[in-house]
Formats: structure tokens, C-alpha cells, sequence
């Protein structure tokens, strides 16, 4: 067999596809430290001649940039936790404590799956309105504060936990409570930690509820402003790619140091099918 | 055996949410899609006006709605396959025995999952600019006549399911990787026993085992593409000459630019049974498909 031109072949055809994947990130960062205007020029340049702050300092000087991050981190840290304790109490519910129409209710659960969320939106809008939770943090956190993803994740998860651990606590006589702090909690960690990052991105990302509900820019997340900014600024190519730096930058990062758990979450996720 | 109750202390908050923001507002948008729901509505419920299923004659005689359930049909009919080959692709590539440097690989491919869908839209708008863009530019530079990517209707769509691939083929990938390296080794060692090629191989083992993987990826996929909003908003407005407005676009202009909330829940509940019904089809399709 030709086993060392199959594989060199194999190799270039990775190094392609990584790079065309990169490429446009890359020319992102490249392009935020190009003084404004340099994209203009022709041929047009891939590294910046000499770079610069200024597209930065203009984001968070006069866009109000600093706002934006600061509303970002606030909503997606506050979802984040809440959902996580939510979905977690729940999770294991419908993985270990005993009621009447425990799978019924878990098979609603599942069902409402097929649908979008964004049929819900309308309503969803003119319900916040009427309870004053319109260009509000409440009202962006609101429809995601629980997740019939994260609680069949959870689900799954804490079905492997042993029984007989959680009967021989009950024994002892600690409260059900203590059982879920003391005991659930700790053996949870890893879906905990899959849990946490997999909802902080999608919070972070989230668009289109944002866009709806937030309808003044004091409480722009960073998608809406930069979707917004884009609009305006049309020409400014350096700046809007600063902007998109400042908005991938936090999640990539995370991404890149929490990894192992965030493709985990994904497989655990896709094998409901 | 813990008490009755203590499991629906544990459930509440969960369900509550769900009921309160979702399943409330779901049967609502159902509800408000038979009345005529406007400006003057919400400002005073006493102008809301029951009208049954008028919103949704009117919908069928308007032809912006069914362009924009062509635009929408078009991103999936050919950004789901497209998304499909690459990711099985870069899984293959990545599952080969020879690929080196693997998990850097798999991470640079899969990142532009992480990303903000808005972030890296921006960055497209700017690539493909016809006039400054780096992508005409290179493709002038190989001898090849410039595109007006995303002034061109033509190519605003193929620009953006360019886009759609590039952003979600990593997704598909990990669960395709997955999927490839259950299969049992013995399986291809007995089929090289048997003096079958790499292509044989592939089609006669990799591909049947696969099936499942790929039923599931077929789905997911799907329902996310018709789903089309951020990236005609960001990369083209819905333009040029609305050719890329989507379904959802549409019903966020309907609902939130002209405020006819009413049409736009009708636009909404289409969107979904449009999804309810394609999905049903396509798995009725791939069981079928088992049995012969």
C-alpha cells in the first residue's frame, strides 16, 4: 500500500481545512489593530504594518464597549447560576426521588423539544411588558433561567448514582435536603462543570431574545450592541473587528480551558435521539 | 423512600419556568395568532379583536411570506447537506489512523462552534465585501472574476449558507468522530481479510453503521437551519432585494418593527408545523430506508 502518500495526503488535507477554519478568525484579531482605514487599501493587508490600540480605546471610550461586557458577564453569569441550580434540583428529581407521573411528565418534557423557542417569543414579549420586565436584566434572564436540555443532562447523570447510598442516608436520618447538599452535590461536580460552561456560552451567544426584549442600549448585551454598531458603522471594518474580538475572545477562552468537558456535554446531549 | 412532596419541592422552580415562559406563551402565540393583535392591542387589550384563521389566509396570498419560506427552504435543502459532507469529512480525516496532532486539529475545527454567531457574522459581512473584501481579492488574484457576494441576490443566500457550514460543520463533526470510532475494528479487519478497498469499506461499513449517527445529525441540523434569524440580520439586513429574508426574519419584522404581533404569531406556528412536518417525513424516509 501507499500507507506514506496517503498519509502526508491525509495531513495536508487537515492543515487546509484547520487553516481555512482559522482564517477568518485570524484576520479578526489581525484586523482590530489596523489603524482605521487600512482595510481600504489595495491590495488589501493580512497583517497590520503597524499596529494599534485606538480601534479599542474608541470601543470602550465612545461606543460604551465597558457597558456592554459588564451587561454580557451580568446576564450570562445570572442565568448561568440560576439555571444551574434549577435544573440540577430537578434533574435529580426525575433521576432519583419517587413521585406519581415521574416519567410522564419527563416524556412532556422531551416532547417540548420540537418546539422552537421562538414560538413562545410574542407572547413571551407581551407578557414581560405587562409585568414591566421589558429593558430589563429579569427580562433577558427570564425564559432561560431553566432548560429541558439541562435537566435531562442532569437526569442522565445522576441515574448512575447508587441507591442504596441515598437509602442508607435516609436511614441515618438526614434530611432530604442534606442528602442533595451533602452527598448529590459532590458526586454531580463533572455534569456540573459540563452544565455550567455549556449554558454560559449559550447565554453569552444568544441573540435574538436579547435583541427583542432589550429596547434601549443601557442594557445591550454584547451581540445586540455590536449587531446594532454594525449597522452604523458600516465602513469602520478595524473597529467592528475589535468589537468582535472583545465579544468571542471571553467564550473561546473558556472554551478552549474547559474543553474535555464542554465535548462531553455535547455527545451526552446528542445520543436523546 | 423520600416523601410525596419532597420531589415537588425539587421540581418546582424547574417546572414553573418552563410553564410560566414557555409552555404559557406557546399556547398564547397559538391563541394570539387568531386575533388581529397590533399597536393599539397593546396598548389597550379592549381593541384586541378575535378573527379566527384570517391571519393565516392572508399569509398564503402574500408573496413576501412565500419568498421567505423559499429563502428558508433553500438554507436547508442545501446548507443541511453541505454541513453534513463536512463534517463527516473533517470526522473521517480526524479518525484516520495516520492524522497527526489530533486533538489540535479537532479543536481548530470545532471552534467556530464556541463562537458568537453575531461576532463572526460581522466578520463575513466584511470578507465578502465585493469592492474591499480579502475573498474577492484572492479570488482575483487566482484569475477568477470577482463575485459581488452580498450585493448580487443570486449570491447573498450562497454566501450565507457559506457562512452556516463554516460556523456549525465542527458540531456534526465530534458526534460524527464519535460515532466513528464505536464501530468495532474487528468489522474492517475482516473486510481487509477479504481483499475489500478503502472505498468498499467506507461504503459497506462505515456508512451502514453510521446510520444512526446520521439520522441524528440530519435532525439536528435541520431543525437549526430552519431557524434562520442572526445571519441575514447581521451579514445582509434581508437583503439585497429581500433575498434573504427568512421566515423568522420576517416574523421579527411583522412582530417588532411594524408591531402586527398577530400575523407574525401566525408566521411563527407555519414555521413550526413547516418543521414538525419535514422532520416527521424525513424520519418516516430513513425507516424506510432501513427496511429495504
Amino acid at each position: 500500500m501507499n500507507a506514506p502518500f496517503a498519509k502526508i495526503g491525509i495531513n495536508v488535507l487537515l492543515t487546509v481545512a484547520a487553516a481555512l477554519t482559522l482564517m477568518p478568525l485570524f484576520w479578526m484579531v489581525s484586523v482590530s489593530f489596523m489603524p482605521s482605514g487600512a482595510t481600504l487599501s489595495f491590495p488589501p493587508p493580512f497583517l497590520p504594518s503597524h499596529p494599534t490600540l485606538a480601534n479599542y480605546s474608541r470601543l470602550f471610550v465612545y461606543a460604551g464597549m465597558g457597558r456592554y461586557l459588564l451587561n454580557s458577564v451580568l446576564v450570562a453569569s445570572g442565568i448561568t447560576f440560576f439555571s444551574l441550580v434549577f435544573n440540577v434540583m430537578a434533574g435529580y428529581a426525575f433521576a432519583k426521588l419517587r413521585f406519581a407521573g415521574r416519567e410522564r411528565i419527563f416524556q412532556a418534557l422531551l416532547g417540548a423539544l420540537v418546539i422552537p423557542s421562538q414560538v413562545a417569543m410574542i407572547p413571551l414579549f407581551i407578557m414581560l411588558k405587562w409585568m414591566g420586565l421589558v429593558n430589563t436584566y429579569a427580562g433577558v434572564m427570564a425564559p432561560t433561567l431553566a432548560s429541558v436540555f439541562g435537566i435531562f443532562l442532569v437526569r442522565q447523570y445522576a441515574r448512575t448514582l447508587p441507591d442504596e447510598l441515598l437509602e442508607a442516608a435516609r436511614i441515618d436520618g438526614a434530611g432530604e435536603l442534606r442528602i442533595f447538599a451533602q452527598i448529590v452535590l459532590p458526586l454531580l461536580k463533572p455534569i456540573i462543570v459540563t452544565l455550567t460552561i455549556f449554558t454560559f456560552l449559550a447565554s453569552w451567544n444568544d441573540f435574538m431574545w436579547p435583541l427583542i426584549v432589550l429596547t434601549g442600549q443601557d442594557h445591550y448585551t454584547l451581540p445586540v450592541a455590536l449587531a446594532l454598531l454594525t449597522r452604523e458603522h458600516v465602513q469602520d471594518t478595524e473597529m467592528m473587528m475589535a468589537g468582535s474580538v472583545i465579544t468571542v475572545l471571553p467564550v473561546l477562552l473558556l472554551f478552549l480551558a474547559l474543553q474535555r468537558y464542554y465535548i462531553q456535554g455535547l455527545l451526552a446531549g446528542s445520543m436523546k435521539g | 423512600m423520600n416523601k410525596w412532596y419532597t420531589a415537588w419541592l425539587f421540581l418546582a422552580p424547574a417546572l414553573i419556568v418552563l410553564c410560566v415562559f414557555f409552555l404559557v406563551p406557546v399556547l398564547a402565540a397559538f391563541g394570539l395568532s387568531l386575533t388581529d393583535f397590533d399597536l393599539y392591542a397593546l396598548a389597550d387589550f379592549h381593541n384586541l379583536r378575535f378573527i379566527a384563521l384570517d391571519n393565516y389566509l392572508s399569509l398564503l396570498r402574500r408573496p413576501l411570506f412565500w419568498s421567505a419560506l423559499r429563502h428558508t427552504l433553500y438554507f436547508v435543502v442545501a446548507g443541511m447537506p453541505l454541513t453534513i459532507f463536512a463534517s463527516l469529512g473533517a470526522a473521517l480525516l480526524l479518525n484516520s489512523k495516520l492524522a497527526r496532532c489530533k486533538s489540535f486539529f479537532r479543536t481548530a475545527l470545532f471552534a467556530p462552534v464556541v463562537t458568537t454567531l453575531v461576532a463572526v457574522a460581522v466578520i463575513w459581512r466584511y470578507l465578502f465585501n465585493a469592492r474591499f473584501g480579502l475573498v474577492n481579492y484572492v479570488l482575483v488574484s487566482m484569475g477568477i472574476h470577482p463575485v459581488n457576494w452580498l450585493g448580487d441576490p443570486r449570491w447573498a443566500m450562497p454566501t450565507i449558507i457559506l457562512f452556516a457550514v463554516w460556523k456549525n460543520f465542527g458540531y456534526n463533526m465530534i458526534i460524527f468522530f464519535a460515532g466513528l470510532q464505536s464501530i468495532p475494528e474487528e468489522l474492517y479487519e475482516a473486510a481487509r481479510i477479504d481483499g475489500a478497498s478503502a472505498l468498499a469499506q467506507f461504503r459497506h461499513i462505515t456508512l451502514p453503521m453510521l446510520r444512526p449517527t446520521m439520522l441524528l445529525v440530519g435532525i439536528l441540523t435541520m431543525a437549526g437551519y430552519f431557524q434562520l434569524f442572526a445571519e441575514p440580520y447581521v451579514i445582509t439586513e434581508g437583503g439585497p432585494l429581500q433575498s434573504t429574508v427568512s421566515v423568522l426574519y420576517l416574523m421579527y419584522s411583522d412582530a417588532f418593527k411594524w408591531w402586527n404581533l398577530g400575523v407574525a404569531s401566525a408566521e411563527a406556528f407555519v414555521l413550526f408545523l413547516l418543521m414538525f412536518a419535514v422532520t416527521v417525513g424525513f424520519l418516516r424516509l430513513m425507516r424506510r430506508g432501513e427496511r429495504v
